[in-house]
């Protein structure tokens, strides 16, 4: 086996914000569908180079959350601020814009293109070269592509999947297509990375290998993670800090010792009567 | 045993985007090429080039255009024959205001207008998908060919209603009209033809033909990995539908010579479409194989008797023909639903690793 080569260059982009301060602030949001709410008056926040962790049982509003967090859905209330700056909407194409990214519960990748494309077009943004060079290829189209692809190697060799480099991810097992759903949310270069369930389904080699990429990414690159899992081993090893959803509401937010021990925490997971 | 992969490394990625990474393929369309350039002119007759060569050309332009936008963008039309119909009419107008413009400039603009037909017709595809935007772009179909007949400007205000070709030159050499030779529009055809299909090749498989699948296949996480869905669904409607109207400018000037309004009509759209679907969707081999199997194997299949000598009247062959391709397409269908060109692909697979099973 190879000595693991070094990805000290794939560093999450400057964003000017010191490690350890407010990445993301998400303030008393609340976000109903008709009658149900989903979120009732949330705050929380992800602070720049940790790995933060939503938990709670299912239905508690945790995808909920994270669809609010990337543009998905608006809230009827309260303001999210990211890198600083305040917004109340955005579409989802601008998340990847101001550098989020995030894998999905159900594996959303395109199915008939190959682990490589798959991958490269999450760097579909960062490519400038418009149709008339692209009709032409060689040239400066081709330059960008190749600068493009030599990046994207690099994922593809800390994810460990150069062998399927070439196949249609529709004909891939299932935890290897979580990988190159990573490959591609990481390709986007994010400064926060949203991972929705990222161990759903796994059997344990599959869950120490995502543990082992996703601990990488973050301390290597840099990379803010705010991950969904409902594996506690898992998360309570993984997070520096842990937020408890239960019903649309926080019921606990800090260390994973602390939240492991909350009185709420336990009656949420146990089914006390509310 | 020809297919062999052995000994060709790749030590760069730019060797590795090259089109064709096994060298056999590049050797297989230099002698499909030189077929084309030089074997068929050399051989064919006027008969050849008028029903055979220069329609199968087209069709496969047209189904090309179609393929961009349906086999890779996942948008279904049903309004070629219209887009095709604004390519046509556009060149026609042009021809007529500009009687000096050369023709390989009209026909390119022409191009343009039907895009921009497509792309108005396309706005609804940001709100619906699937079979609802196939009836959206049926509309396209019945209103424009409606257009066509009423909208007497178009056709100069013939008394026929329909558009008649003159006589152009293109460097001294008519290439349009009833005085043009067949051998001088089939180079014309070709080479726009291969032109436009080596933009389309460039074109989806670089960044935005990546894009263009990724709607294809989930426009949510599309969106998501930071594509515009409206701009990347609306540039799939540009640029399909200006293929797909220079096929309708050639179909007119450099095949047909003259058309009526219904010439544009609803089987045209089938026809094209066909193509695509048996042909393969979302490969640019397959609008050739497809056109080949749709347009060519029928002229070839009623020639047979005759040059057999079989006493068979023309009505008789006509209906065999009709029976015998119905079967071969069913058959493909059901052998490789995706189409010839992963027939093809299959095939190719075997080869290289001919005679091991694996």
């Amino acid at each position: 086996m190879n000595p693991r080569p070094d990805h000290t260059q794939l560093v999450a982009p400057e964003d000017g914000i010191a490690k350890g301060d407010v990445l993301l602030d998400v303030r008393n949001v609340s976000l109903s569908f008709g009658g149900v709410k989903a979120i009732t008056d949330i705050s929380l926040n992800v602070l720049k180079g940790e790995i933060r962790a939503i938990i709670g049982p299912n239905g508690a509003g945790k995808t909920s959350m994270l669809n609010v967090i990337n543009g998905f859905y608006t809230p009827q209330q309260g303001t999210i601020v990211f890198r600083g700056k305040e917004r109340r909407s955005m579409k989802p194409h601008e998340a990847v814009g101001q550098g989020i990214a995030r894998t999905f519960q159900n594996v959303a990748l395109f199915k008939g293109m190959s682990t490589l494309d798959n991958i490269m077009a999450g760097r579909s943004v960062m490519m400038k070269r418009n149709i008339g060079w692209q009709m032409l290829w060689h040239g400066p189209a081709l330059r960008e592509e190749i600068e493009h692809r030599e990046k994207v190697e690099e994922i593809i060799d800390f994810l460990e999947i150069q062998h399927i480099r070439r196949t249609p991810v529709g004909k891939l097992p299932y935890g290897l297509q979580k990988r190159v759903e990573l490959g591609r949310a990481l390709a986007m270069e994010p400064s926060l990375l949203l991972l929705d369930e990222p161990m759903a389904g796994m059997n344990l080699e599959e869950k120490e290998d995502m543990s082992r990429f996703i601990i990488d990414v973050n301390q290597q690159r840099g990379t803010t993670i705010a991950l969904i899992e409902h594996d506690m081993g898992v998360v309570m090893d993984l997070s520096d800090r842990v937020v408890v959803l239960d019903y649309g509401k926080k019921i606990a937010d800090g260390p994973p010792d602390e939240v492991k021990n909350s009185q709420d925490v336990i009656d949420a997971y146990l089914g006390v009567p509310h | 045993m020809f297919y062999r992969t052995a000994g060709q490394f790749k030590t760069s990625y730019q060797a590795d985007h090259a089109l064709f990474p096994v060298r056999q393929d590049a050797i297989l369309l230099a002698v499909i090429l030189v077929f084309a350039f030089a074997v068929f002119p050399l051989t064919a007759s006027e008969f050849t080039f008028r029903a055979l060569l220069i329609p199968v050309l087209i069709y496969s332009l047209a189904a090309l255009g179609l393929n961009i936008l349906t086999g890779y963008a996942g948008q279904l039309s049903l309004g070629t024959g219209a887009f095709m119909g604004v390519g046509a009419y556009a060149c026609y107008k042009l021809i007529s205001i500009f009687p000096e413009m050369n023709i390989v400039v009209a026909i390119a603009l022409s191009g343009f207008f039907s895009a921009t037909v497509g792309v108005i017709f396309g706005l609804p595809s940001l709100r619906i998908k699937g079979f609802y935007l196939a009836i959206a772009t049926l509309a396209a179909q019945f209103f424009l060919v409606w257009l066509f007949q009423k909208w007497s400007w178009l056709y100069n205000y013939n008394a026929s209603g329909a558009i008649q070709v003159p006589n152009i030159n293109l460097f001294g050499v008519t290439v349009a009209g009833p005085r043009a030779s067949a051998i001088v529009q089939y180079y014309f055809v070709l080479s726009v033809v291969c032109v436009m299909t080596v933009f389309a090749i460039n074109i989806t498989r670089g960044r935005i033909g990546r894009m263009w699948k990724a709607v294809r296949d989930m426009d949510i996480a599309a969106e998501l990995v930071g594509i515009n869905l409206m701009r990347t669904k609306l540039m799939a409607f540009f640029v399909s539908s200006y293929v797909v109207g220079i096929a309708g400018a050639l179909f007119v000037f450099l095949w047909r010579g003259a058309a009526e309004a219904n010439l544009f009509d609803i089987p045209l759209s089938f026809r094209v479409l066909f193509i695509a679907i048996i042909g393969g969707l979302g490969s640019v081999l397959g609008n050739f194989l497809g056109a080949i199997l749709i347009v060519a194997l029928p002229v070839i299949i009623s020639a047979v008797p005759r040059a057999l000598g079989l006493p068979l009247d023309a009505a008789t062959v006509e209906h065999l023909n009709i029976m015998i391709i119905g079967a071969l397409i069913i058959t493909f269908l059901i052998v490789e639903p995706h189409g010839l060109a992963r027939f093809w692909a299959m095939i190719r697979e075997k080869l290289i690793l001919w005679p091991f099973p694996h």
